[in-house]
C-alpha cells in the first residue's frame, strides 16, 4: 500500500466515523417521532401524505401485520417497476426511443430494485428510458432502502419494548425514513455531484467525433461516438446513500459522467457506508446504551479493515505474470502501479480497492473498477464480504439487522458458555429466536450454494460463462453471492442477461431479501412480547471487546465454513495456479 | 452424609452401555437426534457404496470405502454409547432406589377417629387411596407418602437420603411429612396418605433418574435447532461440492470428480457431530448429578432455570443463623453487680426449656460457675412464659424474679411501684440497634439489668454469599425480626438485602416484585406458610422434612433438607448449560482443521495446487480423509467423561468465564484436531492401512 493510498483510506475512515454520531443521533430522533430542523418543512408534507394514503400514524402493528405491509408494499413496487419497463416505449422522456424491456430482464430488474439489490442484468443507457430510470428505479432506490430501515426499526423496538404485541407502524417508518433521511441527504449530495460534472439533463445522447478514429468488429471505420447523458445525478445520490448501487450507466461509477473527479469519488464512496455505519449509533441510542452500537460498529470495522488491507495489498503488488513479462507495476509519481487492469487511472489502486471493499461490505454493489479484473485474492475479498451475509455494514437497515441476527447467535453461544440462559439487551433468547435466526442465516447461504450449483450444472447456465477454468467458476459464484445477499455488484465476464440467469438470480434476490426480513420481524414480535430482564452482575456484557471478538468470530466462522470449499475451487485455486505458473 | 456415587466407568454399566449402543441403532431412536440421524444415513449410504465397489469398478479402492463406512458406524455407535452410559448411571441409581420399594403391607385404620381404639385391616400398599389413614409401628415400612396425624417416631430415611442417622417425625409443625419406603425405627405413627401409589416421591425420583420422563429443556431445544441448521448448511456445502467438482474437472481438464464416499465423509466431519452425539448424555448426566446431590427435580426445566437465578430468598433461621438466639452478655443496671444479675437470670431460666432459656443458663454457668443445685431446698414456683404477660420467671423465698421484653418488665415493675432506670433503657436500645434481643430481668420492683440475646451467624456463610455475588446472584434474607435486628444480622452475614417482619403475604409480594422486574427468584422453604411463596418462585426447593404442602408447591425437593443446597443446584444448572455451550464451540472449531485435511485430498487429482492447504502433510489423500473421519469418531469417546462430569464451574464473572471457555474450547478446538488427525495419519501409515 502506498503512503498516498494509506492517507486517502485514513481520511475516508476518519470522515466516515466523524459522521456516525451526529447522523446516528438524528436518525434515532427521526424514528422516535421528532426531527429537529426539518419538522417545519417536511412535517406538512408528511401529514398530507398520511391523509392521502389514509394512514393512521398512531396505529400500531403486530409483527404479522408489519410483515404483511412490507410484503404488500414490495409486491406493489415490483408490479410498478415491471409495468414501467414494459410500457416505456409508449411513454414520454424517452429521447433514444428505447423499446420495452424484455419480460425476463424486466422481471429481474423489478425484483432487483424492490429488494434493494440493484443487480443490473441490463445496460442503463441502452435499455432504460429516462422516465423508467426516474419513476421506476430511482423511486425504488428511496423506498426499498427505507423499507430495510423500517424493518430494522421494528427489530429495535422488539428489544426496547416489553410485554407488547406491536412493533410500530410500517407506513410511518417507511415514510419518515424517506422524507427525513434519504430525501434531505440526496438533496445535498446530488448538487454536489453535479458541481463535479455528473450529468443531470433530459437531453438525448450527444453524437461526438472521435479524436482517434477506430474500426469496429466488422472492420468498418468508426468516427463518431454517442455520449449517453440523462438525469443521472439525482439517481446516483440515492443509489449510493441507500446502498442500492444500480448505476445510471452500464459501467456504473467508473463512467466519467457518473463519477468524474476524485472529489465526486470521495463523496460517492462516503455515501456508501454513511448510513449503514451511522445506524449502529442509532441502534445504540434507541436501545438506551450507546456502547452497544459502538460494539457493533467495532465488529464491522474489525472485519472490514483487514480485508480492505489485503485487497489493496494484492492489487498494489500487481500481477506476477505481468511482472515476469517485464511490465513495470511499481508505484511512482507518474503511475499508481499495481494491477491497473479494469481500474480507472483517475482513481488508482487505493480508491478502487476501497470502493470495491466498501461496496461489497455494504450491500451497495456500485463499482468504480471492474472486480473481474482483480487479482484472484484481491477479487476473493469482495466475494467473501457478500457471502458473510452482507452484515459488515451491509444494506441500510438490512445490514444491521443481519448483524443483529449474528449477535443473537453469538449471545446464545456465549450464554451457554457462561451457564446462563442467553439474554441480549435484556431479552432472553429462546428456541423461537434461534429458529428464526437460523432460518435467516441458512437461506441466503443455501441460495448462493445451490444457485451456483444449478448454474454450472445446466447447459443454459454454462453457455454464457465466458472465462475458462476456475475464473469462470468464480464469476458464477460471485453472481449468486451478490444476488443471494442482495448486494447487486457483478464480477462481470458472465453473460447474465439471459432468461436463465434473470430468472434464477431474481429468485435468489427474493430469497435473500424476504427470507431474512420475515424471520427478523418474527424475532422482533417475539422479543417485544417478552419481559425485559434488568442487567445484573451475572449478565454477560455485550459491549466489551470480548463480545466483539466473539461476534466477529461467529460471522467469520459461519462465512468461512460455508464457503471455503467453493472459494477454494474458485479464486483460491486460481491464485495457486497463477503462483505455480511463475 | 453418604452418597451413592457410582464410578464413572463401572464395569457393569460399561457392558450394558456397549450392548445398548447397538440396540439404539433402531432408526426410530436415531430419528430423535437430527444431527446423528444424518450421520446414520451417511453410514448406510457408505455401506451401500462399499457393497457397490466390490462388484463394480468405481475408481475408488473398496478398502477405503469400507474404512470410511466402518468409522461412520463407529461415530453413530459412540454417540449411542455416550447416551447409554449416562442412562446407565441413572439406572444404577434407580435400581438402588427400587430396592427400597418392596411390596409393603399397610395397616389401614378403619375406625372413624384416629387415635381412639379403632380397628385396622391389612391391605397391600398399592391399594391405598389418598386420604386413607394407616398406622405404622416400629420396624415397619411406611407404605406411602403422607402426613403424620398422630404420634412421634424416629424414622430411618436412608433409602432416599443416604443419611443413616434416623430423623424424628411428629404430627403438627414442620416435621410432619413422611416418605413412602422409609422405615419407622421406634414408636409408632398414624399417617394420612397424600399421594397415590406410583406417584410417590420415590416413584418420581426413580422415573427422573431413569430418564423416563426426561423432556427437553428450553435451552436444549434452542441449541438443537441451531445444530440442525448447521447440519443443513454443511449438508448443502457437501452436496453442492459435487457439481462444483464436476465443473472443476471439466475446467481443469484433469482428475476425477469427488466421490460420494468423500462427500459423505466431509459432511460427517463438518456436521456438529461431537456436540450432537453428546447432547442427550449431557442432559441426562445433569439430572444424575442433581439426584446424586439428593435433590429431586420435578422437571429438567427447573434445573436449567436454577442456572439463571438472579435472586435467592433465604430464611434467616436455620439457613443463615444457627437455629436459635443465644445469650451473649449480662449488662447490670447501676447499683447491681453483674454476678447478681446473672444469678437472677439463671434462676429465672431454670425451668425455661427453650433454647434461649438454656443459653442463659449456659452463659451464667460459664461466666460465674452458677449451678441450680439449691433448687430443691428453696422450693421454687416457676412462672411459665405467657403471651399475655410476655414474661417468664420464678417466685422463690417471696421474691418475684421475672425476665421478659423491656416493655413487659417495665409494666410489671411499675405496677409494683418501681421504674425502668435510664441506663437500662439505654442498654436495651443499644442491644436492639445492634441486632440483638434484650431481655430485662427484675426482682420484685427492682430492675437488675439486661441480658443480651444474639443470633449466631453460621460459620462460612458469609463466604458462600460472596460466592453467590460473584455468580451474579443477589441474596435476600427473610426474617420475622424487626427491621433493626434484621439489618444487623444481614450486615453480619453479608446478604445483599433483607425482608423484616416477613409474613407469607409479604414474601409473596416480594417475589412478585422481583419477577415483575424480570428477575428469576429462587427460594427454599419447609413450612405450610411457605407454600404460596414456593409456588410463586421460579425455582422452589422444598425441604424433605417439610410439610406436604410445601413439597407440593416446590419444583424441587431436597432430601437432605439443607437450605444451602440451592447453591449446589445453581452450580449444576450452570454446568449443564456450560457443558453444552463449550462442546458446541469445540465441535464447530474442529471443522477448520478437517477442511485442511479433506479438501486438498478430495481435489488432489483435479487441482494438485490445493496441496498448499495440506498443512498437516498427511501421507496420502485417502489416509487424510480416513484420519479426519476417525478423529471425528474418537473425539466423541474422548469427551464422554467431560459430558458426564460437566465442565467445571467457577464463580467468576460472566466475562471471565466466557474468556476462559473460549480459550479452552474455542482455541483448543481449533488446534487439537490438527494434532489428532496428524497422529492418526501417522499410525495409519505405520500399520500400512493407508
Amino acid at each position: 500500500m502506498t503512503a498516498a493510498g494509506l492517507l486517502q483510506v485514513g481520511i475516508y475512515l476518519g470522515v466516515l466515523l466523524a459522521c456516525v454520531k451526529p447522523l446516528g443521533s438524528y436518525m434515532a430522533k427521526v424514528y422516535s417521532g421528532s426531527a429537529p430542523l426539518l419538522e417545519g418543512v417536511v412535517g406538512p408534507l408528511e401529514r398530507l401524505l398520511y391523509r392521502l394514503c389514509g394512514v393512521d400514524k398512531s396505529a400500531e402493528m403486530t409483527w404479522r401485520q408489519y410483515a404483511l405491509a412490507v410484503l404488500a408494499f414490495s409486491l406493489a413496487s415490483f408490479i410498478a417497476v415491471y409495468a414501467w419497463q414494459r410500457t416505456q416505449g409508449w411513454l414520454p422522456l424517452n429521447p433514444q426511443a428505447l423499446p420495452a424491456v424484455s419480460p425476463d430482464s424486466a422481471f429481474n430488474t423489478a425484483v432487483s430494485f424492490t429488494t434493494n439489490t440493484n443487480w443490473q442484468g441490463y445496460g442503463g443507457e441502452t435499455t432504460m428510458s429516462y422516465l423508467t430510470q426516474m419513476l421506476a428505479l430511482t423511486v425504488q432506490n428511496f423506498v426499498s432502502a427505507a423499507a430495510g430501515m423500517a424493518v430494522l426499526m421494528a427489530l429495535i423496538r422488539g428489544f426496547t419494548r416489553h410485554t407488547s404485541h406491536t412493533i410500530g407502524n410500517f407506513w410511518v417508518d417507511l415514510l419518515r425514513g424517506t422524507l427525513y433521511i434519504f430525501l434531505p441527504l440526496s438533496l445535498v449530495l446530488a448538487p454536489l455531484l453535479v458541481s463535479q460534472g455528473v450529468v443531470q439533463t433530459f437531453a438525448a445522447s450527444h453524437e461526438v467525433r472521435l479524436l482517434q478514429p477506430t474500426v469496429d468488429a466488422e472492420g468498418k471505420k468508426v468516427t463518431t461516438q454517442a455520449i449517453a447523458v440523462g438525469p443521472a445525478a439525482s439517481q446516483i445520490a440515492i443509489k449510493q446513500l441507500g446502498t442500492n448501487g444500480g448505476g445510471f450507466f452500464n459501467v456504473n461509477s467508473s463512467h466519467p459522467l457518473e463519477n468524474p473527479t476524485p472529489l465526486s469519488n470521495f463523496l460517492e464512496l462516503l455515501a456508501i457506508l454513511l448510513i449503514p455505519a451511522a445506524l449502529c449509533h442509532t441502534f445504540g441510542e434507541l436501545v438506551g446504551d450507546r456502547r452497544q452500537g459502538w460494539a457493533l460498529l467495532a465488529a464491522m470495522l474489525v472485519i472490514f479493515a483487514p480485508l480492505l488491507a489485503s485487497t489493496t495489498i494484492c492489487e498494489q503488488s500487481g500481477n506476477p505474470l505481468l511482472a515476469q513479462l517485464g511490465a513495470d507495476q511499481a508505484a511512482s509519481d507518474s503511475q499508481p502501479g499495481g494491477n491497473m487492469e479494469g481500474k480507472e487511472n483517475r482513481f488508482g489502486i487505493a480508491n478502487s480497492t476501497l470502493w470495491a471493499v466498501a461496496t461489497t461490505a455494504a450491500s451497495n454493489g456500485s463499482v468504480n473498477s471492474m472486480h473481474d479484473s482483480y487479482t484472484p485474492l484481491g477479487g476473493l475479498v469482495p466475494m467473501w464480504l457478500m457471502q458473510l451475509g452482507e452484515v459488515v455494514f451491509g444494506g441500510v437497515g438490512s445490514g444491521l439487522y443481519g448483524m443483529l441476527l449474528f449477535a443473537i447467535v453469538a449471545v446464545f453461544l456465549s450464554g451457554l458458555m457462561v451457564g446462563r440462559t442467553p439474554e441480549y439487551l435484556g431479552k432472553k433468547l429462546g428456541a423461537f429466536e434461534m429458529k428464526m435466526a437460523s432460518l435467516a442465516i441458512l437461506f441466503p447461504c443455501a441460495m448462493v450454494l445451490v444457485g451456483t450449483a444449478v448454474a454450472i450444472s445446466s447447459d443454459s447456465g454454462r453457455e454464457t460463462i465466458f472465462n475458462t477454468g476456475p475464473h469462470g467458476f468464480s464469476e458464477v459464484l460471485y453472481a449468486f453471492s451478490s444476488a443471494g445477499n442482495n448486494n447487486g455488484s457483478a464480477f462481470a465476464g458472465l453473460g447474465a442477461n439471459t432468461p436463465f440467469y434473470n430468472g434464477l438470480l431474481g429468485l435468489s434476490m427474493l430469497v435473500g431479501r424476504f427470507w431474512v426480513m420475515l424471520p427478523v420481524l418474527a424475532i422482533a414480535g417475539s422479543l417485544a412480547s417478552k419481559k425485559s430482564v434488568p442487567v445484573g452482575p451475572g449478565t454477560l456484557p455485550t459491549h466489551t471487546p470480548l463480545f466483539v471478538v466473539l461476534l466477529v468470530a461467529v460471522v467469520i466462522v459461519v462465512g468461512a465454513l460455508s464457503f471455503f470449499p467453493a472459494l477454494a475451487l474458485g479464486p483460491i485455486v486460481e491464485h495457486l495456479l497463477m503462483a505455480a505458473a511463475l | 452424609m453418604t452418597r451413592t456415587t457410582t464410578r464413572l466407568f463401572d464395569r457393569k454399566i460399561l457392558l450394558d452401555a456397549i450392548a445398548a449402543s447397538f440396540w439404539k441403532l433402531d432408526p426410530r431412536v436415531q430419528l430423535r437426534n437430527p444431527v446423528m440421524f444424518a450421520v446414520y444415513l451417511g453410514s448406510i449410504l457408505t455401506t451401500i457404496l462399499w457393497l457397490h465397489s466390490l462388484t463394480a469398478t468405481t475408481g475408488e479402492s473398496s478398502s477405503f470405502v469400507l474404512g470410511v463406512a466402518i468409522w461412520l458406524w463407529f461415530t453413530v455407535l459412540f454417540a449411542n454409547f455416550a447416551e447409554a452410559i449416562a442412562e446407565g448411571h441413572g439406572k444404577a441409581q434407580a435400581a438402588s432406589l427400587k430396592k427400597s420399594r418392596t411390596t409393603v403391607v399397610a395397616r389401614k385404620l378403619t375406625g372413624s377417629a384416629p387415635g381412639k381404639h379403632v380397628q385396622s385391616e391389612d391391605v397391600p400398599a398399592t391399594d391405598l387411596k389418598i386420604g386413607d389413614v394407616v398406622i405404622v409401628k416400629a420396624g415397619e415400612t411406611i407404605p406411602a407418602d403422607g402426613e403424620v396425624v398422630e404420634g412421634v417416631a424416629s424414622v430411618d430415611e436412608s433409602a432416599i437420603t443416604g443419611e443413616s442417622a434416623p430423623v424424628v417425625r411428629e404430627s403438627g409443625g414442620d416435621r410432619s411429612s413422611v416418605t413412602g419406603g422409609t422405615r419407622v425405627i421406634s414408636d409408632w405413627l398414624v399417617i394420612q396418605v397424600r399421594t397415590l401409589p406410583g406417584q410417590s416421591f420415590l416413584d418420581r425420583m426413580i422415573a427422573m433418574v431413569e430418564g423416563a420422563k426426561r423432556q427437553k429443556t428450553p435451552n436444549e431445544i434452542a441449541l438443537a435447532i441451531l445444530l440442525a441448521a448447521l447440519t443443513l448448511i454443511f449438508l448443502l456445502v457437501a452436496a453442492t461440492l459435487l457439481p462444483y467438482s464436476i465443473y472443476s474437472v471439466q475446467a481443469s481438464g484433469q482428475g476425477m470428480a469427488i466421490s460420494l464416499t468423500v462427500l459423505v465423509a466431509l459432511f460427517v466431519c463438518l456436521a456438529p457431530t461431537t456436540i450432537g452425539a453428546l447432547l442427550s448424555a449431557i442432559g441426562i448426566a445433569g439430572m444424575n448429578r442433581l439426584s446424586q446431590a439428593n435433590v429431586i427435580a420435578m422437571s429438567g426445566r427447573a434445573v436449567e432455570a436454577a442456572g439463571d437465578v438472579d435472586v435467592l430468598l433465604l430464611d434467616k433461621t436455620g439457613t443463615i443463623t444457627l437455629g436459635n438466639r443465644q445469650a451473649t452478655r449480662f449488662i447490670p443496671a447501676s447499683g447491681t453487680t453483674e454476678r447478681e444479675l446473672a444469678e437472677a437470670a439463671h434462676l429465672a431460666s431454670m425451668a425455661d426449656e427453650t433454647a434461649e432459656g438454656r443459653s442463659i443458663a449456659v452463659l451464667a454457668k460459664r461466666q460465674f460457675g452458677l449451678r441450680g443445685r439449691e433448687l430443691e431446698r428453696i422450693q421454687p414456683h416457676f412462672v411459665p412464659f405467657s403471651a399475655r404477660t410476655r414474661m417468664s420467671g420464678v417466685t422463690l423465698e417471696g421474691h418475684e424474679i421475672r425476665k421478659g421484653a423491656a416493655e413487659a418488665v417495665e409494666t410489671h415493675v411499675r405496677s409494683l411501684g418501681g421504674f425502668l432506670p435510664e441506663d437500662v433503657r439505654a442498654a436495651v436500645q443499644e442491644i436492639a440497634r445492634s441486632g440483638g434481643t434484650p431481655l430485662v430481668v427484675s426482682r420484685d420492683d427492682l430492675v437488675l439489668g439486661v441480658i443480651e440475646l444474639k443470633d449466631i451467624v453460621k460459620g462460612g456463610i458469609k463466604e458462600r454469599f460472596a460466592e453467590l455475588r460473584q455468580m451474579g446472584i443477589k441474596t435476600v434474607m427473610i426474617t420475622g425480626d424487626n427491621p433493626l435486628t434484621a439489618a444487623a444480622i444481614a450486615a453480619e452475614a453479608g446478604v445483599d438485602d433483607f425482608l423484616a417482619e416477613a409474613t407469607p403475604e409479604a414474601k409473596l409480594s416480594l417475589i412478585r416484585d422481583y419477577q415483575r422486574g424480570g428477575r428469576l427468584v429462587a427460594m427454599t422453604g419447609d413450612g405450610t406458610n411457605d407454600a404460596p411463596a414456593l409456588a410463586q418462585a421460579d425455582v422452589a426447593v422444598a425441604m424433605n422434612s417439610g410439610t406436604q404442602a410445601a413439597k407440593e408447591a416446590g419444583n424441587m425437593v431436597d432430601l437432605d433438607s439443607n437450605p444451602t443446597k440451592l447453591i449446589e443446584i445453581v452450580n449444576i444448572g450452570k454446568q449443564l448449560l456450560m457443558t453444552r455451550g463449550s462442546l458446541t464451540t469445540f465441535s464447530i472449531a474442529n471443522d477448520v482443521a478437517k477442511y485442511f485435511a479433506i479438501l486438498p485430498a478430495a481435489f488432489a487429482t483435479t487441482y494438485p495446487a490445493l496441496k498448499a492447504f495440506d498443512l498437516m502433510r498427511l501421507s496420502s489423500p485417502s489416509s487424510a480423509i480416513l484420519s479426519a473421519v476417525i478423529f471425528n469418531a474418537l473425539v466423541i469417546i474422548a469427551l464422554v467423561p467431560l459430558a458426564l462430569k460437566g465442565v467445571a464451574y467457577r464463580p467468576v464473572g460472566a466475562a471471565q468465564l466466557l474468556r476462559n471457555n473460549l480459550l479452552v474450547y474455542g482455541v483448543g478446538g481449533l488446534g487439537v484436531p490438527f494434532i489428532g488427525i496428524k497422529v492418526i495419519d501417522l499410525l495409519l501409515s505405520a500399520v500400512g492401512l493407508a
